[in-house]
C-alpha cells in the first residue's frame, strides 16, 4: 500500500514538472504580448496568429531548403522583426492616433485577415515541424519522472528570453526610452525621442520573440491556421495571472498556467484547458492585479 | 437679443427622423407580408439577416455606447440557443414561452460574469470575455442532457408543416428584431444613454456629476447579453440544430465587429446598415470562400483608420441625418434661419 | 542675434483661440520672462515653441529657420528643451534614469550627470529614487536637470514655481545663474511676478492671448505691471 501511495504522489509531481516545462513555452509565447502592452497599451489581438505565421514560415523554410529547424530560427525571427516594425509603423501607430477603440479593432481585423490568409495558403490541415529524434528524447530524473530534452530546451529559452527582455528594458537607453514612453508618450518627445521609432522597435522585438515562440511551438506540436486563437488565450492568461506590466509576472503566469493545465489533464484528459481557464478566472476574481503587480501604475 | 420675440424649445426629433418614422411603417408592413410573397429559402435568409441585425445592434450598444469591446458575446448566443431547445423540447414548454425564459436566464448569468469581466479593461476585457465564452462552451459540453459534444436538435416545432414553421419563425424573428432595436433605441435616448455620452467624454467628470458609471455599464452588459441570447434563439429556430463548436464560435464576434465597424459604430442606424451590407456581400462573394473574410477584414481595418464613422457616417454626413434621433437640440424660432448649426447649439452625442 | 522670433502667432486649444497674433523675440543669451494670469496663454505659447501645440497662423523662427512644422523631437535636436508645466517626471524611472533619458540627443555641452548633480544637490541626493516617490520641489529640480541634459541653446521653463513652497522656489531659481552663465538662452513662464522680475533681462506680460506689456524690469513699475497683468484699462 505504501508503494502505491508513493506512485500516486509521483504522478502529480511529474504532472507539475511537465507543467513547468510547458509553462516555459507559454512564457515565451506571452513575452511579446506583455511587452507591446507595457510600452504602448495596445492589446495585440493578432499575437496568437503571429506565432502560427512564424511556425508556417519555419515549416516552409525547413521543407524548401532541407535544413535543421534551428537554422530556420535565424531566418524567421528577423523577418518577424521587420514585419513587426512595419505593422507598428503602418497600422498600429496610426490607429493610436485615431484613439478610442481603433487599436483594438485594427488588431482584431489583422488577426482575422492573417488567419484567413494562412487558411487559404496552407488549408486547415495540421502540420508540424519535424525535429526527428529530439521529439522523443528524454532523460530520467527518477523512475517516474522523465524530462523531455526538447521541452527542457524550450523552457530554458523561455526563461532566457524573459531575462533578456527585462535586462534590455532596465539597462539599455532604448529600453529606458520605451519605459519612459510607457509612462508619458507626450513628454518623451520632449527628450528628443521619436515615439514612432520607439514603438516600432518595441513591436519588432515583440514580433521577434513571438516568432521564436512560434517555431518552438511548431516543433513541439501539430498546428493549423486557427491555432492562433488558443495561443492568444493562453498568452493572455499567462500575462493576467502573472500581473500586467511585469515580465517576471508573465514568466510566473506562464508557469502557473502550464502547471494548471497539466494537473488538470492528469485528473481527466479533457479538463486540461478548462483547468487553466478556471485558474485564470480565480486569479481574476481574487487578485486581479496578478501575482506580481506592477510597482507603478500609469 | 430680444427675448420677447423668440421662442426657445428643446426638441428631440429631427426632420429626417420624422420622415424616417413615416417610412418605417410601410417597410415593416412589407417585411410582415413576405411569407405570403417570397419562398422559404428567402425567409430563412432574412431570419439570418434579422439575427445579425440584433447581434450587431447589441454589440454596438456594448462597444459603441458602453465603450466595452467584447469578443465573447457568442457565450450568450449559445445560452439563448441551448436555452430555447432545452426548455421547449426537453422541458416541453411552449416555444414562445421558452424564448423569454432563455433570454432572462442569459441576463441572470451575465450578472456574475460582469463581476469578473469588469475587473479587466480595454483589450484585456475583450480577451477576458472570450475566455469566459470558452469556459461556457467547455461547461455546456459536459452535460449529456445538452447533447454533449455533438449538440441537440430543435424539434418542438416539428408538428407544423415546413412552410408554416418557417413562416412562424420568420415572424418571430421579425418581431424579435424590432423589439431589440426598439429597446436599444429607448436606452440610448434615455438618461442612461445621456450618461454614457458623458462617460465616453470623461469618466471621472461624469462620475462626479452623479453618473453611476459601473452600474450603467452593468445594465448595458446585461441588456446586451439578453439581446444576444434572443438572437441565439432566432438562430436555433432557423437552423433547427445547435452544435457547441458552431454556436459558440468566435466567428460570430468577428462578424458582429466587422458589421458594426463597416456600418458605423455608435449609432442605431449603423449596425442595421452594416448588417445589410454584410449580407449583400455574403451573397455576392460567396464563391470566393476564404477571400470573403479577408476582404471583410481589410475593409474593416481601412474603415477604422480612415472612415471611423462607417458607411452610415458617410451617408448621414457625419451624423447630421438621424433617423433614430437620440440627441437634443434647441429650436429657436426667429433666429433659427440666420444662425449656423453650431451657433444654434445643436448637440451631437 | 535673435535666437527665437515669433511673428503674428495664432494658436488654438481645441476650439478656443489661446493666442492672438502674438509677437515675441528673444536674443541669444537673454533671459525673457513671460508673465500673466491663468488662461493668458503662457503654457500654450511654450507648447507651441516646443512643438506640442500646432500653430494656426504666423511664424516661429529659430535661428532664422521656420520651425512651425518641425516635430517636437526634432526641435530638441536643434537645441530647444522644454521643462513642461507639471514637471512630467517619468514615474517608473529613477531620477538618474530620467536624466539619462534627457540626454538622448547626445548634444555636446557643459551639462552631463555630474554637472547636473553639482548644480542641483537636491537631485543628486535622490538619484536612485523612483519618479513617483519625489516631492514637488525634487521633481521640479529633476525636470530642469533633465532638460539641461540635452544641452539646449534655448531652455523653456514652464511655471517652475507652481505648487511649490517659496523656500523651494528660491532654491530652484538659485541654480539659474549657472544655466545662464553658460550662455544658455532662457524663456521662462511665471505666475510669480516678483521671482520673474528678479531673474529676467526682459519681461513680457500676456493677457488673454495678447501682449499687454513688454520691457526691462528696471523700466517698469508695479502699477504698470499690475494693470497689464489684470487687464485694467
Amino acid at each position: 500500500m505504501l508503494i502505491l501511495g508513493w506512485l500516486d504522489y509521483m504522478t502529480w509531481i511529474n504532472a507539475i514538472v511537465q507543467g513547468l516545462l510547458l509553462g516555459g513555452l507559454y512564457a515565451l509565447l506571452a513575452a511579446g504580448l506583455s511587452l507591446v502592452f507595457g510600452v504602448m497599451r495596445i492589446v495585440n489581438l493578432a499575437h496568437g496568429v503571429l506565432a502560427v505565421v512564424a511556425a508556417y514560415m519555419g515549416l516552409v523554410f525547413v521543407q524548401t531548403f532541407d535544413v535543421s529547424p534551428f537554422l530556420a530560427i535565424v531566418v524567421v525571427v528577423p523577418i518577424m522583426g521587420l514585419l513587426g516594425f512595419a505593422v507598428q509603423w503602418g497600422l498600429f501607430t496610426p490607429s493610436l492616433r485615431r484613439g478610442g477603440l481603433s487599436p483594438l479593432l485594427v488588431a482584431f481585423g489583422l488577426a482575422v485577415v492573417l488567419t484567413q490568409v494562412l487558411q487559404e495558403i496552407f488549408t486547415a490541415d495540421t502540420r508540424s515541424i519535424q525535429i526527428g529524434s529530439l521529439a522523443s528524447s528524454s532523460f530520467e530524473v527518477t523512475p517516474d519522472i522523465f524530462v523531455g530534452i526538447f521541452p527542457l530546451i524550450t523552457f530554458v529559452v523561455g526563461v532566457c528570453v524573459i531575462i533578456a527582455l527585462q535586462t534590455f528594458l532596465s539597462v539599455t537607453p532604448l529600453g529606458r526610452a520605451m519605459r519612459a514612453a510607457s509612462d508619458d508618450p507626450e513628454t518623451v518627445t520632449l527628450m528628443g525621442i521619436d515615439n514612432r521609432l520607439v514603438y516600432a522597435l518595441a513591436t519588432a522585438i515583440a514580433f521577434g520573440t513571438v516568432g521564436l515562440a512560434g517555431i518552438f511551438l511548431g516543433m513541439r506540436t501539430q498546428f493549423s491556421p486557427t491555432f492562433g486563437d488558443a495561443i492568444l488565450i493562453f498568452a493572455f492568461e499567462a500575462v493576467i495571472i502573472g500581473g500586467l506590466g511585469s515580465l517576471w509576472g508573465t514568466l510566473l503566469g506562464g508557469l502557473v498556467l502550464g502547471v494548471a493545465q497539466t494537473v488538470g489533464s492528469q485528473i481527466n484528459p479533457s479538463y486540461g484547458v478548462l483547468a487553466g481557464h478556471l485558474v485564470f478566472l480565480f486569479v481574476l476574481a481574487v487578485k486581479p492585479s496578478g501575482l506580481i503587480p506592477k510597482a507603478v501604475d500609469r | 437679443m430680444n427675448f420677447q420675440s423668440t421662442q426657445i424649445r428643446v426638441r428631440r426629433a429631427t426632420t429626417a427622423s420624422k420622415i424616417g418614422v413615416v417610412a418605417l411603417v410601410p417597410i415593416l408592413i412589407f417585411l410582415a407580408v413576405i411569407p405570403y410573397v417570397l419562398g422559404r429559402g428567402t425567409q430563412q435568409t432574412l431570419v439570418a439577416l434579422f439575427s445579425f441585425i440584433v447581434l450587431a445592434t447589441m454589440w454596438n450598444l456594448l462597444a459603441g455606447y458602453g465603450g466595452m469591446v467584447s469578443i465573447g458575446q457568442q457565450a450568450y448566443i449559445g445560452i439563448g440557443a441551448y436555452g430555447l431547445v432545452y426548455i421547449a423540447d426537453t422541458l416541453g414548454l411552449d416555444p414562445l414561452l421558452a424564448v423569454p425564459i432563455a433570454v432572462v436566464i442569459a441576463g441572470l448569468i451575465s450578472i456574475p460574469i460582469s463581476l469578473l469581466a469588469f475587473r479587466l479593461i480595454g483589450g484585456y476585457f475583450a480577451i477576458g470575455t472570450w475566455v469566459i465564452a470558452e469556459v461556457v462552451k467547455l461547461l455546456v459540453v459536459q452535460f449529456p442532457a445538452l447533447g454533449g459534444g455533438s449538440g441537440i436538435s430543435f424539434s418542438a416545432l416539428s408538428d407544423f408543416s415546413p412552410g408554416r414553421r418557417i413562416a412562424y419563425v420568420y415572424w418571430f424573428a421579425l418581431i424579435g428584431m424590432v423589439v431589440a432595436v426598439a429597446v436599444t433605441y429607448l436606452i440610448m435616448r434615455s438618461r442612461l444613454g445621456l450618461g454614457f455620452t458623458a462617460i465616453r467624454d470623461d469618466e471621472v467628470a461624469a462620475s462626479s456629476l452623479g453618473v453611476r458609471v459601473v452600474r450603467s455599464k452593468r445594465i448595458v452588459f446585461v441588456v446586451a447579453a439578453m439581446g444576444t441570447a434572443l438572437a441565439g434563439t432566432m438562430i436555433a429556430a432557423n437552423t433547427l440544430r445547435v452544435q457547441p463548436d458552431s454556436i459558440f464560435s468566435v466567428q460570430y464576434s468577428a462578424f458582429m465587429i466587422f458589421i458594426v465597424i463597416i456600418g458605423g459604430i455608435g449609432t442605431i442606424e449603423g449596425p442595421i446598415v452594416g448588417a445589410i451590407i454584410f449580407f449583400a456581400l455574403q451573397q455576392w462573394l460567396s464563391d470566393l470562400g476564404v477571400w470573403y473574410l479577408i476582404i471583410l477584414g481589410v475593409t474593416a481595418i481601412l474603415i477604422t483608420l480612415f472612415l471611423p464613422r462607417g458607411v452610415w457616417g458617410l451617408i448621414s454626413a457625419n451624423g447630421r441625418i438621424r433617423l433614430f434621433p437620440v440627441g437634443y437640440s434647441l429650436s429657436v424660432t426667429d433666429l433659427a434661419k440666420s444662425l449656423s448649426n453650431k451657433e444654434r447649439g445643436i448637440n451631437e452625442p | 542675434m535673435r535666437l527665437l522670433e515669433i511673428d503674428n502667432l495664432d494658436v488654438f486649444y481645441g476650439d478656443f483661440q489661446a493666442i492672438y497674433s502674438l509677437d515675441l523675440h528673444i536674443a541669444e543669451g537673454e533671459t525673457l520672462a513671460v508673465i500673466g494670469s491663468n488662461g493668458a496663454g503662457k503654457t500654450t505659447l511654450m507648447k507651441a515653441i516646443a512643438g506640442l501645440a500646432p500653430s494656426s497662423g504666423g511664424q516661429i523662427r529659430y535661428r532664422e529657420l521656420n520651425i512651425e512644422t518641425v516635430k517636437p523631437f526634432k526641435r530638441v535636436e536643434m537645441g530647444i528643451a522644454l521643462t513642461p508645466e507639471g514637471r512630467k517626471i517619468f514615474r517608473s524611472l529613477t531620477v538618474e534614469e530620467n536624466l539619462k533619458v534627457g540626454a538622448h540627443t547626445k548634444r555636446k555641452g557643459p551639462w552631463n550627470l555630474s554637472s547636473v548633480y553639482a548644480a542641483f544637490p537636491l537631485v543628486s541626493e535622490r538619484r536612485d529614487r523612483l519618479g513617483i516617490n519625489l516631492s514637488g520641489g525634487e521633481q521640479q529640480a529633476a525636470a530642469i536637470g533633465r532638460a539641461l541634459m540635452s544641452n539646449p541653446d534655448l531652455l523653456l521653463l514652464d511655471e517652475v514655481s507652481l505648487g511649490l513652497a517659496p523656500v523651494v522656489v528660491e532654491q530652484i531659481y538659485a541654480a539659474l545663474p549657472q544655466i545662464t552663465g553658460n550662455g544658455t538662452t532662457v524663456l521662462l513662464v511665471e505666475q510669480d511676478v516678483n521671482q520673474a522680475l528678479k531673474v529676467a533681462d526682459r519681461v513680457q506680460c500676456l493677457l488673454e492671448g495678447r501682449t499687454a506689456l513688454e520691457g526691462r524690469p528696471q523700466d517698469l513699475n508695479r502699477e504698470l505691471i499690475a494693470s497689464a497683468y489684470f487687464g485694467l484699462a
